[in-house]
């Protein structure tokens, strides 16, 4: 009997530690078969993020460095400029990313770093329980935009995908999502480019994954993939923003 | 190179780190310690090396980080302020027990302080600096040339013990240029590093560089392993230079810059009669207490000198423990003591007119 489908290789066999419906689970498995397809798994290092994916070093069968909030993109250059023949990327959300690494994330760009950086935004903080992010939506209800996101008094959302495709230093940025069978195959096919990118060493590559929260949307995981397809897609529309060769 | 040079201290230091094999230099700019950074910038493109100027502290910490898990000698340095903003990624070093050489050319503080020399720096250098139970093994140079071999060293210290080792200079001797001799034969030892993150190459399970344990158990248990290894340097690192030690009634004590003019103070002391001694502590951390409890037996009085308002000075309590009065005298925000203001105040406390 042949195996249709089976564990990506370069994704440990280990319980993962996601609420059930949460997308994390579907853009750990697309990074793992990335790495199976392009035979990288040895010869990648990977940087874990602080948030929900903060036990990403465990889920992982490459080498893996876990950073301190915010500072994924900095690690990451620590490690390529040492070994700038391996293949590191980044996983982040938003959050770790757009707030508190915002410096990091845009420096890193900026220098062209020739890294992978894989933006999982929910437009919510996940693992302190459901905080206002800054890619949360206006009118988004948080735990800390009880009223919802009041853009005067709380700021607008930040577009990551087309901020940093005014750089000149990123090769390749595209916004995906995973709320469908299409969209998670194209997530897919963004991904492997992504990596690519680094392989034949072109710079700094980014791939923004629009991403469910059922926990703290308060929705079932069927409401969450429609819920971001209605509100999270017109709002950080999906495509790709950079592609230089 | 055996010839000596006229060299600064802060080129001085890049160059030994370079010696040392050093090849990864991340930093951002801050007086007074920018030459170190700009000697990197000329050197290491050259030897094949990187130098990287960040964005910010924050960020030049955290490449040390990455670097340092993938298995290079890599340093950074900074001034005061700086080194506040590496705490974060410090904190993290530590522990993810990875090896790094941290230089820190104090200047005057708080907050943006000034510019000028100082060693108002010690207890976030010997204490913390960063959160949770850490040490770094603080190694304090004198002069230039103490500034090249205690550079070399840390970075086989560093190496030897997983641990980050901090440089503490200042301004002074940052800036000042005094003959430096390089010689090779300190350097360098290889050290083998299975557990750096550079791929598996599928041969190992997977590498991971982490200091996240959600287990109390299991966190309190890989603090207590690292306990074992500062117990270890304790045991085996203490460095500490005494002079004049043997009769002295009154034992001055004095890191880096302080520790010159103090020098200068004790002749002075000496040939006016007064048995004056000195402790140089050269490890910061771990701290020579022994030689200070020992030096208690016989001693009348001690005295902390330091450019701040007396940090040190409680370690040295701590290691004379009540057996003699332990007095203080500094000056800080940038300002230098002189030979001067210590011999009259040795006189104060030799004609019983100076409080603890």
């Amino acid at each position: 009997m042949s195996k249709l489908y089976e564990r990506p290789k370069s994704l440990c066999d280990v319980p993962m530690h996601y609420c059930p419906g949460c997308t994390h689970g579907i853009a750990h498995r697309l990074i793992a078969e990335v790495m199976d397809e392009l035979g990288i798994e040895g010869e990648t290092v990977g940087v874990a993020p602080v948030g929900c994916a903060v036990f990403a070093y465990d889920y992982f069968e490459c080498d893996m460095q876990e950073a301190a909030h915010g500072r994924a993109p900095a690690v990451a250059t620590g490690i390529k400029r040492v070994i700038p023949d391996r293949i590191v990327f980044t996983y982040q959300g938003d959050g770790d990313l757009a707030a508190i690494g915002t410096a990091e994330t845009v420096h890193a760009a900026a220098r062209g770093e020739n890294i992978t950086v894989i933006f999982i935004n929910n437009a919510i903080y996940g693992m302190t329980g459901g905080q206002m992010a800054p890619t949360s939506l206006p009118g988004q209800f948080t735990q800390t935009s009880p009223y919802g996101r009041d853009v005067k008094k709380q700021g607008y959302p930040v577009r990551i995908s087309e901020m940093l495709s005014t750089l000149d230093g990123p090769s390749y940025i595209e916004r995906v999502s995973l709320d469908s069978v299409p969209n998670i195959n194209n997530a897919k096919k963004a991904i492997k480019k992504a990596f690519q990118k680094q392989i034949d060493k072109k710079g700094f590559s980014l791939v923004e994954v629009l991403s469910t929260c059922p926990t703290n949307w308060g929705l079932s995981p069927v409401e969450s993939m429609k819920w971001l397809k209605d509100n999270m897609i017109p709002y950080y529309p999906l495509g790709v923003f950079k592609d230089v060769d | 190179m055996s010839e000596k040079v006229l060299m600064k201290g802060n080129e001085a230091i890049a160059e030994a780190a370079i010696l040392a094999g050093c090849r990864y230099f991340f930093g951002y700019p801050i007086t007074p310690q920018t030459e170190i950074a700009a000697y990197m910038a000329k050197k290491m493109p050259k030897i094949g090396g990187t130098f990287l100027q960040a964005e910010s502290e924050v960020s030049a910490i955290n490449m040390v980080y990455g670097a340092a898990g993938a298995g290079a000698r890599v340093m950074t340095s900074s001034s005061s302020p700086g080194m506040s903003l590496k705490g974060e990624g410090i904190s993290y070093i530590a522990g993810a027990d990875l090896p790094c050489v941290i230089v820190n050319i104090v200047r005057g503080g708080p907050g943006l302080g000034g510019i000028q020399p100082a060693q108002s720096d010690y207890f976030q250098a010997t204490k913390g600096g960063g959160h949770g139970d850490y040490h770094l093994l603080v190694l304090a140079p004198n002069s230039v040339q103490e500034m090249v071999s205690l550079t070399i060293d840390a970075f086989d210290l560093a190496d030897k013990y997983r641990i980050p080792v901090m440089l503490l200079g200042d301004g002074t001797l940052g800036q000042m240029m005094e003959p430096v001799e390089f010689s090779n034969d300190n350097i360098s030892h290889v050290y083998e590093k299975p557990w750096a993150t550079v791929g598996t190459q599928k041969k190992r399970k997977h590498n991971i560089i982490n200091t996240l344990y959600m287990s109390p158990e299991e966190l309190e248990y890989t603090i207590i392993e690292r306990q074992k290894k500062y117990n270890s340097i304790v045991q085996n690192e203490i460095r500490c230079e005494t002079s004049y030690l043997e009769d002295a009634e009154y034992v001055l004590s004095a890191y880096g810059t302080s520790s010159r003019i103090v020098e200068t103070a004790v002749h002075q002391l000496r040939k006016e009669g007064y048995k004056a001694g000195i402790i140089r502590p050269i490890t910061l951390w771990p701290f020579p207490s022994h030689i200070y409890k020992k030096a208690a037996e016989h001693a009348k009085a001690f005295l902390s000198v330091e450019m701040s308002m007396g940090q040190m000075v409680e370690d040295i309590m701590l290691a004379v423990n009540g057996k003699a009065p332990v007095h203080f005298f500094g000056r800080t925000g940038g300002v230098i003591p002189t030979p001067a203001e210590i011999v009259s105040k040795v006189k104060d406390i030799a004609g019983g007119n100076a409080s603890e």
